[in-house]
């Protein structure tokens, strides 16, 4: 179990080296995206501006409030609550990500699937894992909101964020199609029948 | 008692902002009990990480969670209070739009079709509004609760057959927490309804879910599936976030209702971690607020 410290954006190699269980703590840019961003990118054509290769995406959609564009907020919004949502809901949208747009980090929480695994595997992406429901503290490593791309879809707008000590976050599927969700749950379905037994239900 | 709706729609705005930035006492002694015993490495370290998030969160009167939710308010009318129901509802849906542009807070309510955001955390039929009624009292209580969507996204109904019997609710419920996963926010509270018709069914599931810790269903049969299933969960091993540990769940708790002989109705609905409510209390003596 490795730590590192990475200045975004990443290359291959560097995310390929990352095995299941380091922690990986994230500075410079890191880009915002959630449902609605991916279905417009990737179902009805549209582009951003933004250059996300070799980058990192956390699954979110913040809470903003609009102060206007200032040198302290150049994108006109300063962060009020910046989270993470549930991952899995956006799971197709793992390997175009990664392909079309040369990502190689998403974080979110709960996990993706076998997909996404085939993708970092393919492509040489990892999945890292924040504790999901802990805005306050994650807001706390967000500095600015540099700049915002398809802000009609605001809150789901594709947000540009400057972090500075973003983590310690757990890989937790590597690109070596090692998955802790599928570690744990094959585990706790071992455990299905004895849970089963103990509440006088013989398991079918 | 005659109530101010002036003093409602403020009220409702308050609640609204405190639910999401002030976990109830009861939440947080549930997690200080789950990280005493909890034995896993990763899973302790993620329970330390939400427990700091709460302290976090308090100094700097930060929303604990981004995910403001679908707005719930649940209204309990004293006999003895005198109040016009529709201007009543009317005053709890602007303190909600009021909270959300005036705070700012992200509306999460998207028109279902259209996935249109009015930006008010408000469309039709929300916030959901939930009326009760309850005998010789001059108090008019209303609980806010902000659900967010981890945790409603995973919810779940069975209608069973009366031959599936009393296993096929048990089984569902280990069955839910297992398809669950992390994608809930684990710890949850898992809220089980048992009987009634589909609609009530799923419904009690929500009032089970977002009761606070420690209490107990009412009915002896519901409490005793309670304490049996609560132990069955945690035996999985889901733990904190999905990644393994002791604690995946604070409680399961249940609640019942009457049914027909041919039904045998099962529903699950989750409440993540960020298990938020607030409380208003209106008395003649004035306005408090608590949880
Ligand atoms: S499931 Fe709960 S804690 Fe997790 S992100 Fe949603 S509201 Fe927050």
């Amino acid at each position: 179990m490795a730590h590192y410290d990475f200045n975004m954006p990443i290359g291959e190699a560097d995310a390929r080296r990352l095995e299941l269980n380091d922690t990986v703590t994230l500075n410079g840019t890191l880009y915002g995206i959630r449902d609605a961003t991916q279905i417009h990118m990737f179902d009805r054509g549209r582009t951003t501006r933004f250059d996300m290769k070799g980058h990192a995406v956390v699954h979110t959609a913040p809470n903003v409030k609009w102060v206007g564009e200032t040198a302290a907020h150049p994108s006109g919004y300063a962060p009020i609550c910046i989270g993470t949502t549930t991952s899995a809901r956006m799971e197709r949208f793992t390997r175009p990500l990664m392909e079309q747009y040369g990502v190689r980090i998403i974080i979110g929480k709960g996990g993706l699937s076998e997909g996404s695994s085939d993708a970092f595997r393919d492509v040489g992406g990892v999945y890292l894992a924040i504790v999901g429901g802990a805005a306050a503290l994650e807001t706390t490593w967000v500095e600015q909101i540099e700049e915002v791309d398809l802000d009609d879809l605001n809150p789901e707008s594709l947000w540009k964020f400057r972090v500075k000590g973003f983590g310690p976050l757990l890989v937790s599927m590597d690109s070596r199609g090692g998955s802790l969700y599928t570690q744990v749950n094959n585990a706790a379905r071992d455990k299905r029948a004895a849970a089963l037994a103990s509440l006088g239900v013989k398991a079918s | 008692m005659k109530v101010d709706l002036k003093e409602v729609e403020e009220a409702c705005k308050e609640l609204y902002i405190r639910a999401l930035k002030l976990l109830p006492p009861d939440i947080k002694d549930g997690f200080k009990r789950l990280d005493a015993t909890e034995t896993d490495a990763t899973g302790k370290a993620i329970l330390g990480t939400m427990i700091r998030n709460i302290k976090v969160a308090e100094e700097n009167q930060n929303l604990l969670c981004q995910d403001t939710g679908i707005p719930i308010y649940n209204v309990t009318i004293g006999s003895d209070v005198e109040v016009d129901g529709y201007k009543l509802k009317q005053a709890i849906v602007k303190g909600c739009e009021r909270a959300t542009q005036e705070h700012p807070l992200r509306s999460s309510v998207v028109h279902p079709v259209t996935r249109k955001n009015q930006h008010t955390s408000s469309g039709r039929r929300v916030p959901v509004i939930n009326l009760d009624f309850v005998e010789d009292s001059e108090t008019l209580s209303i609980e806010m609760i902000p659900k967010g969507s981890g945790s409603e996204n995973n919810s779940w109904l069975k209608m069973a057959v009366p031959a599936d019997g009393i296993d096929a609710v048990k089984t569902f419920v280990v069955d839910c927490v297992l398809d669950a996963g992390g994608k809930t926010c684990p710890p949850t509270i898992v809220g089980v309804g048992v009987g009634g018709t589909a609609d009530l069914c799923v419904h009690l599931s929500k009032i089970a879910a977002t009761r606070p810790l420690g209490s107990h269903c009412e009915d002896p049969e519901g409490a005793r599936l309670e304490a049996e299933l609560s132990s069955a969960v945690n035996q999985l091993g889901v733990g904190p976030q999905g990644l393994g540990g002791d604690s995946t769940s604070f409680a399961v708790h249940v609640e019942t209702a009457a049914t027909h002989i041919t039904m045998n109705p099962v529903a699950v609905n989750m409440q993540c971690h960020s298990a938020r409510r607030a409380r208003a209390t209106f008395t003649p003596k004035g306005l408090s607020y608590g949880f």
